[in-house]
């Protein structure tokens, strides 16, 4: 079976693994808490190429058409 | 004393602006000498420039967008089933695909795939022809003929020599495929390249049934991929397909798995994730808009898009999605189906808050948008 990086592929932006401490300080400088956050699924096939878990926080750092680039987060949930 | 090219970009860098206004404000000062006061007096103006051109807070992005896309629509053709470059592939276009789109079907009405190769395939159309040949669904009808025998009570297919071979596929391998495929214990006898298949009890009624089965059985290539044309794109050649398999396709040789893509969006999100499927919300959507001569600015799409996703499932915008899983009983029951949604509001007990739009248009007080949605806080 042929593999590659999913991230690789032009519709799928860069996602980055936080740490709990860098989850908290981004959630500090937005003033939410996790629950908050849009969602994505532990089951999701990028979420489980980069080995998240439940209650992670993903950074995704999106090719925006406005802006260049964006930055988004998301949280995951089962 | 005038800063020097270096400096300039490092400040620029510095900013709070998007990547965008950066590197254009950066090309823009890059030839120009200016000194420090000159610098900072530029980037004081794009900065509230860019501060001024931002949505304001409480501003009503939702219907703004709802309006936008909305309005365009009407102009949309209600009857459009061809596709304006590729002739011989049918693809839903128009308002009946944006609708498909919102609505997030499971499958869309006419799904296609769009497989780029990897650059050794991508340049000769033979080998792109051979990797379009060994993706699409081959039944019994491209490689030869059925016959029915009804003296001897079988079934006789005259295989193509040539066509074998273009599809690269034995005479064994087709007789094999048969057997299996049929799911009858029946013998298939092959000589050369006839095969004659008889079934177990003789019947008119299994006889006819038979020729029927064995034309849908798939004997290579991807089942539900029914038609494979090449198109040349910018100096390469590019596959088109008739039906969707994405998660098969990227597998084959030859196949560019990065730059492969289907039009079926749940596809998308279950074999790239939520994120490529909010990418193909928005491209799949201006596409379609574009196509019809209507330009919507991608804001109120990407506003559409991450509202779809944000719950990490494509949901549709509608009932059984965005409208219907608000919060307020009164605003879903102003949408659809009002009486079952009070029905049910009533016997769960539910309460309102009012702290919707639409709830507190019903009942006759200020909406929580724009300047009703300053309050006063007292400082202790």
């Amino acid at each position: 079976m042929k593999k590659f990086a999913l991230q690789d592929h032009d519709l799928v932006p860069a996602h980055i693994l936080l740490s709990p401490e860098e989850s908290e300080e981004m959630l500090k400088s937005y003033g939410v808490d996790s629950a908050q956050l849009p969602k994505i699924h532990v089951t999701d096939p990028v979420v489980k190429e980069i080995g998240g878990k439940v209650g992670d926080v993903v950074k995704i750092i999106r090719k925006s058409y406005t802006s260049g680039e964006s930055v988004f987060y998301r949280l995951v949930i089962d | 004393m005038s800063l020097s090219e270096k400096e300039v970009l490092k400040k620029v860098e510095g900013l709070p602006l998007p990547l965008n206004i950066k590197k254009s404000l950066g090309d823009e000062l890059k030839e120009v000498e200016i000194n420090e006061e000159e610098f900072q007096e530029i980037a004081g103006l794009v900065v509230a420039d860019y501060e001024r051109s931002k949505v304001e807070p409480c501003e009503a992005v939702g219907v703004v967008a709802a309006q936008s896309i909305g309005e365009p629509g009407t102009q949309m053709t209600m009857r459009t089933f061809h596709y304006a470059g590729v002739a011989e592939i049918n693809v839903t276009l128009g308002l009946p695909r944006l609708i498909e789109i919102v609505d997030a079907r499971k499958i869309p009405s006419t799904p296609t795939m769009t497989v780029r190769l990897e650059k050794d395939y991508a340049l000769d159309r033979d080998i792109a022809r051979e990797v379009a040949w060994s993706i699409e669904s081959t039944n019994i009808l491209h490689l030869g003929s059925i016959a029915t025998d009804l003296a001897e009570m079988n079934v006789v297919i005259e295989l193509n020599e040539d066509a074998l071979i273009q599809r690269k596929i034995t005479a064994e391998e087709v007789a094999q495929r048969l057997e299996e495929g049929t799911k009858l214990k029946l013998s298939a006898d092959q000589h050369g390249n006839q095969i004659i298949l008889t079934p177990p009890e003789p019947s008119y009624r299994d006889l006819l049934q038979l020729v029927e089965k064995i034309k849908t059985i798939s004997l290579k290539g991807i089942e539900g991929i029914n038609r494979v044309v090449i198109r040349k794109e910018g100096g390469e050649y590019v596959l088109y397909t008739e039906g969707s398999a994405l998660k098969e396709v990227i597998q084959f040789e030859g196949v560019d798995p990065t730059r492969t893509k289907t039009n079926n969006i749940t596809e998308i999100g279950d074999v790239l994730g939520i994120e490529a499927a909010r990418n193909a919300i928005i491209n799949e959507a201006t596409d379609t808009l574009r196509e019809q001569g209507l330009s919507v600015d991608v804001r109120h799409i990407m506003l559409v898009a991450d509202i779809m996703t944000c719950d990490g499932e494509v949901k549709q915008i509608g009932r059984h999605g965005v409208s219907g899983e608000k919060a307020s009983v009164l605003a879903r029951a102003a949408f659809e189906v009002t009486v079952n949604h009070i029905l049910d509001a009533a016997v769960r007990g539910e309460v309102d808050d009012l702290r919707g739009v639409t709830e507190n248009v019903i009942v006759g007080q200020p909406i929580q948008l724009g300047t009703g949605d300053v309050q006063l806080v007292e400082k202790r």
